[in-house]
Protein backbone atom coordinates (compact mmCIF):
# COMPACT_ATOMS: atom_id res chain seq x y z
CA UNK A 1 0.00 0.00 0.00
CA UNK A 2 1.29 3.45 -0.93
CA UNK A 3 0.71 6.05 1.69
CA UNK A 4 0.20 9.66 0.76
CA UNK A 5 2.90 11.81 2.34
CA UNK A 6 1.58 13.89 5.20
CA UNK A 7 0.30 17.24 3.99
CA UNK A 8 1.46 20.33 5.78
CA UNK A 9 -1.13 21.97 8.00
CA UNK A 10 -2.00 25.12 6.14
CA UNK A 11 -4.03 26.57 9.00
CA UNK A 12 -2.12 25.75 12.16
CA UNK A 13 -2.65 27.65 15.38
CA UNK A 14 0.69 29.35 14.89
CA UNK A 15 -0.24 30.92 11.57
CA UNK A 16 -0.20 34.70 11.93
CA UNK A 17 -3.72 34.80 10.48
CA UNK A 18 -5.02 32.80 13.44
CA UNK A 19 -2.86 33.41 16.48
CA UNK A 20 -3.64 36.54 18.45
CA UNK A 21 -6.92 36.80 16.58
CA UNK A 22 -8.88 39.99 17.07
CA UNK A 23 -12.18 40.91 15.41
CA UNK A 24 -11.38 44.62 15.22
CA UNK A 25 -8.10 43.90 13.45
CA UNK A 26 -9.66 41.39 11.07
CA UNK A 27 -12.30 43.95 10.12
CA UNK A 28 -10.08 47.05 9.94
CA UNK A 29 -10.89 47.41 6.23
CA UNK A 30 -14.59 47.31 7.06
CA UNK A 31 -14.14 50.21 9.47
CA UNK A 32 -12.36 52.14 6.73
CA UNK A 33 -15.32 51.51 4.44
CA UNK A 34 -17.65 52.79 7.16
CA UNK A 35 -15.65 55.97 7.52
CA UNK A 36 -15.14 56.52 3.79
CA UNK A 37 -18.87 56.15 3.13
CA UNK A 38 -19.95 58.35 6.02
CA UNK A 39 -22.05 55.73 7.74
CA UNK A 40 -21.93 58.07 10.74
CA UNK A 41 -24.67 60.08 9.05
CA UNK A 42 -27.32 57.37 9.20
CA UNK A 43 -28.67 54.39 11.11
CA UNK A 44 -27.66 50.88 10.10
CA UNK A 45 -29.44 47.81 11.42
CA UNK A 46 -28.31 44.27 10.67
CA UNK A 47 -31.34 41.96 10.77
CA UNK A 48 -29.47 38.65 10.66
CA UNK A 49 -26.28 38.15 12.63
CA UNK A 50 -25.05 35.32 14.80
CA UNK A 51 -23.14 34.20 17.81
CA UNK A 52 -22.02 30.72 18.83
CA UNK A 53 -24.37 29.94 21.67
CA UNK A 54 -22.82 26.54 22.34
CA UNK A 55 -19.75 28.33 23.71
CA UNK A 56 -22.01 29.55 26.52
CA UNK A 57 -23.86 26.27 26.91
CA UNK A 58 -23.07 25.76 30.62
CA UNK A 59 -24.63 29.19 31.28
CA UNK A 60 -27.62 28.51 29.05
CA UNK A 61 -28.32 25.19 30.72
CA UNK A 62 -28.75 26.96 34.06
CA UNK A 63 -31.97 28.32 32.57
CA UNK A 64 -33.29 24.88 31.58
CA UNK A 65 -36.32 23.59 33.46
CA UNK A 66 -35.65 19.88 32.92
CA UNK A 67 -32.87 18.77 35.32
CA UNK A 68 -32.29 15.52 33.44
CA UNK A 69 -31.66 17.29 30.15
CA UNK A 70 -29.57 19.87 31.99
CA UNK A 71 -27.47 17.03 33.38
CA UNK A 72 -27.17 15.53 29.89
CA UNK A 73 -25.64 18.77 28.67
CA UNK A 74 -23.40 19.30 31.68
CA UNK A 75 -22.16 15.79 32.40
CA UNK A 76 -18.46 15.12 32.07
CA UNK A 77 -17.40 14.70 28.49
CA UNK A 78 -20.65 16.10 27.16
CA UNK A 79 -20.20 19.81 27.74
CA UNK A 80 -20.77 21.19 24.32
CA UNK A 81 -23.75 20.19 22.33
CA UNK A 82 -23.82 16.41 22.60
CA UNK A 83 -27.35 15.10 22.61
CA UNK A 84 -28.97 18.50 22.74
CA UNK A 85 -28.25 20.20 19.44
CA UNK A 86 -27.86 18.37 16.11
CA UNK A 87 -24.46 18.74 14.54
CA UNK A 88 -24.18 19.53 10.86
CA UNK A 89 -21.62 17.97 8.57
CA UNK A 90 -19.98 20.62 6.45
CA UNK A 91 -16.84 22.73 6.40
CA UNK A 92 -18.23 26.18 7.09
CA UNK A 93 -14.72 27.54 7.58
CA UNK A 94 -13.41 26.06 4.30
CA UNK A 95 -10.81 23.96 6.08
CA UNK A 96 -9.47 26.92 8.00
CA UNK A 97 -9.38 29.37 5.10
CA UNK A 98 -11.93 31.64 6.80
CA UNK A 99 -9.76 32.37 9.79
CA UNK A 100 -12.33 33.77 12.21
CA UNK A 101 -13.65 30.27 12.93
CA UNK A 102 -10.31 29.04 14.29
CA UNK A 103 -9.36 32.42 15.70
CA UNK A 104 -12.54 33.16 17.63
CA UNK A 105 -11.65 31.04 20.65
CA UNK A 106 -8.34 32.86 21.01
CA UNK A 107 -9.83 36.33 21.08
CA UNK A 108 -9.19 38.07 24.36
CA UNK A 109 -12.09 40.00 25.90
CA UNK A 110 -12.51 41.83 29.20
CA UNK A 111 -14.33 40.09 32.05
CA UNK A 112 -17.36 42.32 31.56
CA UNK A 113 -19.65 42.71 29.71
CA UNK A 114 -20.57 39.21 28.56
CA UNK A 115 -18.07 37.80 26.04
CA UNK A 116 -20.76 37.56 23.35
CA UNK A 117 -21.64 41.23 23.83
CA UNK A 118 -18.02 42.30 23.45
CA UNK A 119 -17.49 40.18 20.34
CA UNK A 120 -20.75 41.41 18.83
CA UNK A 121 -19.98 45.06 19.54
CA UNK A 122 -16.55 44.67 17.96
CA UNK A 123 -17.83 43.54 14.57
CA UNK A 124 -20.76 45.96 14.72
CA UNK A 125 -18.46 48.91 15.38
CA UNK A 126 -16.08 47.81 12.63
CA UNK A 127 -18.81 47.53 10.03
CA UNK A 128 -20.73 50.63 11.08
CA UNK A 129 -23.73 48.65 12.30
CA UNK A 130 -25.67 50.41 15.06
CA UNK A 131 -28.17 47.73 16.01
CA UNK A 132 -28.10 44.01 15.28
CA UNK A 133 -30.66 41.25 15.42
CA UNK A 134 -28.70 38.38 16.97
CA UNK A 135 -29.44 34.73 16.29
CA UNK A 136 -27.83 31.47 17.42
CA UNK A 137 -25.72 29.26 15.12
CA UNK A 138 -25.86 25.50 15.86
CA UNK A 139 -29.43 25.92 17.08
CA UNK A 140 -30.49 26.81 13.53
CA UNK A 141 -30.65 23.05 13.08
CA UNK A 142 -32.47 22.40 16.35
CA UNK A 143 -35.79 21.90 14.53
CA UNK A 144 -34.33 18.74 13.00
CA UNK A 145 -33.70 17.21 16.43
CA UNK A 146 -35.54 13.87 16.57
CA UNK A 147 -36.81 14.63 20.11
CA UNK A 148 -39.25 17.55 20.07
CA UNK A 149 -39.07 17.83 23.86
CA UNK A 150 -35.35 18.53 23.59
CA UNK A 151 -35.99 21.23 21.02
CA UNK A 152 -38.50 22.89 23.33
CA UNK A 153 -36.30 22.68 26.43
CA UNK A 154 -33.24 24.03 24.60
CA UNK A 155 -35.25 26.79 22.96
CA UNK A 156 -36.77 27.98 26.24
CA UNK A 157 -33.43 27.89 28.08
CA UNK A 158 -31.70 29.75 25.24
CA UNK A 159 -34.40 32.38 24.98
CA UNK A 160 -34.29 33.02 28.72
CA UNK A 161 -30.50 33.21 28.73
CA UNK A 162 -30.48 35.49 25.68
CA UNK A 163 -33.01 37.88 27.20
CA UNK A 164 -31.36 38.05 30.61
CA UNK A 165 -27.67 37.93 29.75
CA UNK A 166 -27.52 39.69 26.40
CA UNK A 167 -30.63 41.69 25.47
CA UNK A 168 -31.10 43.18 28.94
CA UNK A 169 -27.47 44.28 28.96
CA UNK A 170 -27.08 45.95 25.57
CA UNK A 171 -29.76 48.05 23.92
CA UNK A 172 -27.96 47.81 20.57
CA UNK A 173 -28.67 44.07 20.37
CA UNK A 174 -32.16 42.70 19.68
CA UNK A 175 -33.48 39.33 18.56
CA UNK A 176 -36.34 37.41 17.04
CA UNK A 177 -36.36 34.62 19.57
CA UNK A 178 -36.56 30.90 18.83
CA UNK A 179 -40.02 29.49 18.20
CA UNK A 180 -40.28 25.69 18.49
CA UNK A 181 -42.66 25.24 15.56
CA UNK A 182 -42.62 21.45 15.87
CA UNK A 183 -44.50 21.70 19.19
CA UNK A 184 -47.20 24.30 18.49
CA UNK A 185 -48.64 24.46 22.02
CA UNK A 186 -45.15 25.12 23.37
CA UNK A 187 -44.57 27.72 20.67
CA UNK A 188 -47.70 29.53 21.86
CA UNK A 189 -46.39 29.52 25.44
CA UNK A 190 -43.08 30.83 24.16
CA UNK A 191 -44.82 33.81 22.57
CA UNK A 192 -46.60 34.57 25.85
CA UNK A 193 -43.39 34.33 27.83
CA UNK A 194 -41.15 36.41 25.58
CA UNK A 195 -43.20 38.80 23.46
CA UNK A 196 -42.86 41.67 25.92
CA UNK A 197 -39.25 41.07 26.95
CA UNK A 198 -36.74 43.82 26.30
CA UNK A 199 -35.06 43.49 22.94
CA UNK A 200 -37.46 40.88 21.55
CA UNK A 201 -38.59 42.21 18.17
CA UNK A 202 -40.15 39.07 16.71
CA UNK A 203 -40.07 35.27 16.63
CA UNK A 204 -38.06 32.90 14.50
CA UNK A 205 -38.85 29.67 12.71
CA UNK A 206 -35.62 27.90 11.77
CA UNK A 207 -34.80 25.63 8.88
CA UNK A 208 -36.70 22.54 7.88
CA UNK A 209 -39.73 21.69 10.03
CA UNK A 210 -41.44 18.41 10.78
CA UNK A 211 -44.80 19.72 9.55
CA UNK A 212 -45.52 22.18 6.75
CA UNK A 213 -45.98 25.80 7.76
CA UNK A 214 -49.65 25.78 6.76
CA UNK A 215 -50.51 22.81 9.03
CA UNK A 216 -53.70 23.45 11.00
CA UNK A 217 -51.91 22.99 14.31
CA UNK A 218 -49.98 26.17 13.63
CA UNK A 219 -52.93 28.51 13.26
CA UNK A 220 -52.99 29.59 16.90
CA UNK A 221 -49.29 30.46 16.69
CA UNK A 222 -49.92 32.84 13.83
CA UNK A 223 -53.00 34.32 15.49
CA UNK A 224 -51.02 34.95 18.65
CA UNK A 225 -48.17 36.60 16.75
CA UNK A 226 -50.70 38.77 14.97
CA UNK A 227 -52.27 39.77 18.30
CA UNK A 228 -48.88 40.76 19.67
CA UNK A 229 -47.94 42.60 16.48
CA UNK A 230 -44.80 40.47 16.28
CA UNK A 231 -43.21 39.62 12.93
CA UNK A 232 -42.36 36.02 12.10
CA UNK A 233 -38.98 35.25 10.55
CA UNK A 234 -38.20 32.17 8.51
CA UNK A 235 -34.47 31.64 8.89
CA UNK A 236 -33.33 29.17 6.25
CA UNK A 237 -30.86 26.39 6.91
CA UNK A 238 -29.52 23.51 4.88
CA UNK A 239 -30.34 19.96 5.84
CA UNK A 240 -28.11 17.58 3.95
CA UNK A 241 -30.20 14.58 4.91
CA UNK A 242 -33.27 16.02 3.20
CA UNK A 243 -34.11 13.59 0.41
CA UNK A 244 -34.09 16.26 -2.29
CA UNK A 245 -30.59 17.40 -1.29
CA UNK A 246 -29.07 14.05 -0.39
CA UNK A 247 -27.63 13.47 -3.88
CA UNK A 248 -25.47 16.58 -3.64
CA UNK A 249 -21.89 15.60 -2.83
CA UNK A 250 -20.30 18.91 -1.98
CA UNK A 251 -20.83 21.45 0.76
CA UNK A 252 -20.94 24.26 -1.82
CA UNK A 253 -23.78 22.44 -3.57
CA UNK A 254 -25.92 21.75 -0.54
CA UNK A 255 -25.30 25.22 0.86
CA UNK A 256 -26.05 27.05 -2.39
CA UNK A 257 -29.29 25.16 -2.96
CA UNK A 258 -30.32 24.17 0.55
CA UNK A 259 -30.78 27.64 2.02
CA UNK A 260 -32.89 28.86 -0.88
CA UNK A 261 -34.75 25.57 -1.20
CA UNK A 262 -35.74 25.71 2.47
CA UNK A 263 -37.48 29.04 2.04
CA UNK A 264 -38.87 28.13 -1.39
CA UNK A 265 -40.71 25.23 0.27
CA UNK A 266 -42.02 27.32 3.15
CA UNK A 267 -42.96 30.27 0.93
CA UNK A 268 -44.81 28.08 -1.58
CA UNK A 269 -46.88 26.56 1.20
CA UNK A 270 -47.36 29.91 2.88
CA UNK A 271 -48.67 31.68 -0.20
CA UNK A 272 -50.64 28.97 -1.98
CA UNK A 273 -52.45 28.02 1.22
CA UNK A 274 -53.56 31.60 1.60
CA UNK A 275 -51.76 32.41 4.85
CA UNK A 276 -51.45 36.10 3.97
CA UNK A 277 -55.24 36.19 3.52
CA UNK A 278 -55.88 34.31 6.76
CA UNK A 279 -53.46 36.41 8.81
CA UNK A 280 -53.30 39.74 6.96
CA UNK A 281 -51.65 41.60 9.84
CA UNK A 282 -48.88 39.06 10.36
CA UNK A 283 -45.65 40.34 8.86
CA UNK A 284 -43.14 37.78 7.64
CA UNK A 285 -39.44 38.12 6.91
CA UNK A 286 -37.56 35.56 4.82
CA UNK A 287 -34.00 35.25 6.02
CA UNK A 288 -30.70 34.08 4.54
CA UNK A 289 -31.66 32.65 1.19
CA UNK A 290 -30.13 35.39 -0.94
CA UNK A 291 -32.37 37.21 -3.40
CA UNK A 292 -32.24 35.30 -6.68
CA UNK A 293 -34.79 32.73 -5.51
CA UNK A 294 -37.52 35.34 -5.11
CA UNK A 295 -37.99 36.35 -8.77
CA UNK A 296 -37.64 32.69 -9.72
CA UNK A 297 -40.44 31.65 -7.40
CA UNK A 298 -42.63 34.63 -8.26
CA UNK A 299 -42.47 33.72 -11.94
CA UNK A 300 -43.01 30.00 -11.39
CA UNK A 301 -45.95 30.43 -9.05
CA UNK A 302 -47.65 33.19 -11.07
CA UNK A 303 -47.38 31.19 -14.27
CA UNK A 304 -48.99 28.09 -12.77
CA UNK A 305 -51.49 30.02 -10.65
CA UNK A 306 -53.04 31.73 -13.68
CA UNK A 307 -53.78 28.28 -15.14
CA UNK A 308 -54.81 26.67 -11.88
CA UNK A 309 -56.54 29.29 -9.74
CA UNK A 310 -58.87 26.53 -8.53
CA UNK A 311 -55.90 24.89 -6.79
CA UNK A 312 -55.39 27.96 -4.64
CA UNK A 313 -58.88 29.33 -3.97
CA UNK A 314 -57.89 31.47 -0.99
CA UNK A 315 -55.80 33.79 -3.13
CA UNK A 316 -57.27 37.11 -4.24
CA UNK A 317 -54.29 38.11 -6.29
CA UNK A 318 -51.23 36.55 -7.86
CA UNK A 319 -48.64 34.82 -5.63
CA UNK A 320 -46.05 37.45 -6.52
CA UNK A 321 -48.39 40.19 -5.28
CA UNK A 322 -48.34 38.61 -1.83
CA UNK A 323 -44.61 38.00 -1.95
CA UNK A 324 -44.02 41.64 -2.83
CA UNK A 325 -45.63 42.65 0.45
CA UNK A 326 -43.30 40.48 2.55
CA UNK A 327 -39.87 41.36 3.89
CA UNK A 328 -36.52 39.89 2.91
CA UNK A 329 -33.07 39.96 4.45
CA UNK A 330 -30.34 40.73 1.94
CA UNK A 331 -27.57 38.23 2.64
CA UNK A 332 -26.01 36.45 0.80
CA UNK A 333 -26.74 38.93 -1.94
CA UNK A 334 -25.69 37.56 -5.33
CA UNK A 335 -23.20 40.10 -6.71
CA UNK A 336 -21.01 38.33 -9.25
CA UNK A 337 -21.44 39.65 -12.82
CA UNK A 338 -25.20 40.18 -12.48
CA UNK A 339 -25.95 43.90 -12.23
CA UNK A 340 -28.89 43.77 -14.63
CA UNK A 341 -30.42 40.74 -12.93
CA UNK A 342 -29.95 42.37 -9.55
CA UNK A 343 -31.72 45.53 -10.67
CA UNK A 344 -34.66 43.51 -11.97
CA UNK A 345 -34.74 41.58 -8.71
CA UNK A 346 -34.84 44.80 -6.68
CA UNK A 347 -37.76 46.04 -8.77
CA UNK A 348 -39.66 42.76 -8.53
CA UNK A 349 -39.48 42.63 -4.73
CA UNK A 350 -40.02 46.35 -4.09
CA UNK A 351 -36.64 46.31 -2.45
CA UNK A 352 -36.71 49.95 -1.48
CA UNK A 353 -39.35 49.21 1.16
CA UNK A 354 -39.18 45.40 1.60
CA UNK A 355 -35.47 44.61 1.71
CA UNK A 356 -33.51 44.72 4.97
CA UNK A 357 -29.74 44.63 5.16
CA UNK A 358 -28.22 41.61 6.89
CA UNK A 359 -24.59 40.60 7.41
CA UNK A 360 -24.85 37.03 8.73
CA UNK A 361 -21.59 37.82 10.49
CA UNK A 362 -19.51 35.94 11.62
CA UNK A 363 -20.46 33.22 9.16
CA UNK A 364 -18.27 32.55 6.14
CA UNK A 365 -20.50 34.20 3.52
CA UNK A 366 -21.12 37.41 5.46
CA UNK A 367 -21.97 40.67 3.72
CA UNK A 368 -20.77 44.13 4.66
CA UNK A 369 -23.07 47.18 4.49
CA UNK A 370 -21.14 48.21 1.35
CA UNK A 371 -22.85 45.36 -0.52
CA UNK A 372 -25.94 47.59 -0.35
CA UNK A 373 -24.34 51.02 -0.18
CA UNK A 374 -22.25 50.51 -3.34
CA UNK A 375 -25.11 49.31 -5.56
CA UNK A 376 -25.04 51.82 -8.43
CA UNK A 377 -28.75 51.91 -9.26
CA UNK A 378 -29.91 52.79 -5.74
CA UNK A 379 -30.42 56.36 -4.60
CA UNK A 380 -29.17 57.56 -1.21
CA UNK A 381 -32.62 57.29 0.42
CA UNK A 382 -33.13 53.74 -0.82
CA UNK A 383 -29.69 52.75 0.45
CA UNK A 384 -30.40 54.17 3.88
CA UNK A 385 -33.83 52.57 4.04
CA UNK A 386 -32.46 49.14 3.15
CA UNK A 387 -29.55 49.53 5.54
CA UNK A 388 -31.66 50.63 8.48
CA UNK A 389 -34.89 52.50 7.85
CA UNK A 390 -36.90 49.46 6.79
CA UNK A 391 -35.79 47.50 9.86
CA UNK A 392 -36.65 50.45 12.07
CA UNK A 393 -40.21 50.40 10.71
CA UNK A 394 -40.69 46.63 10.70
CA UNK A 395 -39.40 46.16 14.24
CA UNK A 396 -40.66 49.48 15.57
CA UNK A 397 -37.13 50.19 16.77
CA UNK A 398 -35.98 53.08 18.82
CA UNK A 399 -32.67 53.54 16.98
CA UNK A 400 -29.53 53.48 19.11
CA UNK A 401 -26.52 54.85 17.28
CA UNK A 402 -23.06 53.46 18.00
CA UNK A 403 -20.76 55.57 20.16
CA UNK A 404 -18.12 56.03 17.49
CA UNK A 405 -20.66 57.47 15.06
CA UNK A 406 -21.96 59.92 17.65
CA UNK A 407 -18.40 60.99 18.42
CA UNK A 408 -17.59 61.33 14.72
CA UNK A 409 -20.64 63.52 14.26
CA UNK A 410 -19.56 65.77 17.12
CA UNK A 411 -16.09 66.01 15.62
CA UNK A 412 -17.72 67.15 12.39
CA UNK B 1 5.28 57.52 -10.38
CA UNK B 2 7.13 57.87 -7.09
CA UNK B 3 9.35 55.18 -5.68
CA UNK B 4 8.79 54.59 -1.97
CA UNK B 5 10.76 52.52 0.50
CA UNK B 6 8.73 49.51 1.53
CA UNK B 7 11.08 47.64 3.88
CA UNK B 8 14.46 45.95 4.11
CA UNK B 9 14.98 42.92 1.88
CA UNK B 10 15.66 40.85 4.96
CA UNK B 11 12.15 41.67 6.28
CA UNK B 12 10.49 39.74 3.48
CA UNK B 13 9.90 36.03 3.89
CA UNK B 14 8.60 33.43 1.48
CA UNK B 15 6.08 32.07 3.94
CA UNK B 16 4.04 35.02 5.21
CA UNK B 17 3.23 38.30 3.51
CA UNK B 18 4.60 41.35 5.28
CA UNK B 19 2.08 44.17 5.48
CA UNK B 20 3.59 47.62 4.91
CA UNK B 21 1.77 50.93 4.87
CA UNK B 22 2.72 53.47 2.23
CA UNK B 23 0.85 56.78 2.08
CA UNK B 24 -2.13 55.31 3.86
CA UNK B 25 -2.29 52.24 1.63
CA UNK B 26 -1.57 48.78 3.01
CA UNK B 27 0.59 46.64 0.75
CA UNK B 28 1.24 42.94 1.23
CA UNK B 29 4.70 41.86 0.07
CA UNK B 30 6.11 38.36 -0.14
CA UNK B 31 8.96 36.53 -1.80
CA UNK B 32 7.52 34.00 -4.21
CA UNK B 33 9.54 31.70 -6.47
CA UNK B 34 12.55 33.95 -6.03
CA UNK B 35 10.71 37.14 -6.95
CA UNK B 36 9.24 39.77 -4.67
CA UNK B 37 5.58 40.46 -5.38
CA UNK B 38 3.46 43.20 -3.82
CA UNK B 39 -0.29 43.63 -3.84
CA UNK B 40 -2.71 46.10 -2.30
CA UNK B 41 -4.07 44.46 0.85
CA UNK B 42 -7.68 44.85 -0.25
CA UNK B 43 -9.74 42.05 -1.74
CA UNK B 44 -11.67 43.02 -4.89
CA UNK B 45 -14.66 41.10 -3.51
CA UNK B 46 -15.74 42.99 -0.39
CA UNK B 47 -12.48 44.62 0.65
CA UNK B 48 -10.99 42.07 3.03
CA UNK B 49 -7.29 42.08 4.02
CA UNK B 50 -6.47 39.54 1.35
CA UNK B 51 -2.72 39.33 1.96
CA UNK B 52 -3.20 38.54 5.65
CA UNK B 53 -5.02 35.26 5.20
CA UNK B 54 -3.67 31.78 4.77
CA UNK B 55 -1.30 30.91 1.93
CA UNK B 56 -2.57 27.71 0.40
CA UNK B 57 -1.90 25.64 -2.71
CA UNK B 58 -4.38 25.02 -5.47
CA UNK B 59 -6.59 22.00 -4.90
CA UNK B 60 -6.62 19.58 -7.81
CA UNK B 61 -8.24 16.24 -8.56
CA UNK B 62 -6.40 13.15 -9.75
CA UNK B 63 -8.27 10.75 -12.05
CA UNK B 64 -7.83 7.17 -13.10
CA UNK B 65 -7.77 6.12 -16.77
CA UNK B 66 -11.58 6.18 -16.88
CA UNK B 67 -11.73 9.74 -15.51
CA UNK B 68 -12.98 8.59 -12.16
CA UNK B 69 -11.59 10.75 -9.34
CA UNK B 70 -8.96 8.90 -7.36
CA UNK B 71 -8.32 11.62 -4.81
CA UNK B 72 -7.86 15.33 -4.34
CA UNK B 73 -4.41 16.75 -3.84
CA UNK B 74 -2.56 19.98 -3.19
CA UNK B 75 -0.60 21.42 -6.12
CA UNK B 76 2.16 23.31 -4.37
CA UNK B 77 3.43 24.69 -7.69
CA UNK B 78 0.49 27.12 -7.59
CA UNK B 79 0.18 28.95 -4.29
CA UNK B 80 -2.71 31.24 -3.42
CA UNK B 81 -3.48 34.08 -1.10
CA UNK B 82 -6.78 33.24 0.59
CA UNK B 83 -8.81 36.21 1.72
CA UNK B 84 -9.68 35.56 5.37
CA UNK B 85 -13.10 37.21 5.10
CA UNK B 86 -14.75 34.93 2.53
CA UNK B 87 -12.13 32.58 1.14
CA UNK B 88 -11.68 34.15 -2.30
CA UNK B 89 -8.37 32.79 -3.63
CA UNK B 90 -5.79 34.60 -5.76
CA UNK B 91 -2.67 33.25 -7.48
CA UNK B 92 0.32 34.75 -5.70
CA UNK B 93 2.31 34.74 -8.93
CA UNK B 94 -0.13 36.85 -10.97
CA UNK B 95 -2.77 38.19 -8.59
CA UNK B 96 -5.55 36.59 -10.65
CA UNK B 97 -8.67 35.33 -8.89
CA UNK B 98 -8.81 31.57 -9.16
CA UNK B 99 -12.51 31.65 -10.01
CA UNK B 100 -12.28 34.37 -12.68
CA UNK B 101 -8.98 35.55 -14.14
CA UNK B 102 -10.54 38.90 -15.13
CA UNK B 103 -10.59 39.80 -11.44
CA UNK B 104 -7.15 40.63 -10.07
CA UNK B 105 -5.45 41.98 -7.03
CA UNK B 106 -3.98 45.42 -7.49
CA UNK B 107 -0.27 44.85 -8.09
CA UNK B 108 2.65 47.17 -7.46
CA UNK B 109 5.97 47.22 -9.27
CA UNK B 110 8.75 46.35 -6.85
CA UNK B 111 12.47 47.13 -7.04
CA UNK B 112 15.06 45.51 -4.81
CA UNK B 113 18.17 47.66 -4.41
CA UNK B 114 20.93 47.93 -1.81
CA UNK B 115 19.21 45.40 0.43
CA UNK B 116 16.03 47.46 0.49
CA UNK B 117 12.73 46.99 -1.28
CA UNK B 118 11.01 49.90 -3.03
CA UNK B 119 7.57 50.10 -4.51
CA UNK B 120 6.29 52.36 -7.27
CA UNK B 121 3.13 54.09 -6.13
Amino acid sequence: MTLTPNSPNYSSDTDPAIKEFNTTKLLKNARKQAEDRNYKDFFICDVDSHHYETEALPEILQYMDDPVLRHLGMSAGNVGRAGLIPQAIGSQDMAGRVTRYAGRNKEVVPEKPHRDITLTRRWMDAMGVDMACLFPTPMLLLATHPQPEVEVAMARAYNRWLCERILEEDKRIVSMVYLPMNEPHEAEKMIDEFAERKGVVGFLSTGYLKRPVHDNVNMRIYAKLEEHGMPLGFHAAYHWADSSLAQLNKFISVHALGFSFCNIIHMTNWVLNGMPERFPKLKTMWIESGLAWIPFLMQRLDNEYMMRTSDAPLLKKKPSDYMREMFYSSQPIELVDNKEALEVTFKMINAESQLLYSSDYPHWDMDLPSTIYDIPFLGEKAKRDILGGNAQKLFNLDPVMSDWKLEARKAG
Amino acid sequence: MAEKLLCASSDISDTTARICEVEGVEIGVIRHKGTIVAYRNVCPHQGGPVCEGLKMPRVCVEFDEQRRPLRQNFDTAEMHFVCPWHGWEFKIETGEAVGDSKIRLSRYKVVERDENVYVEI
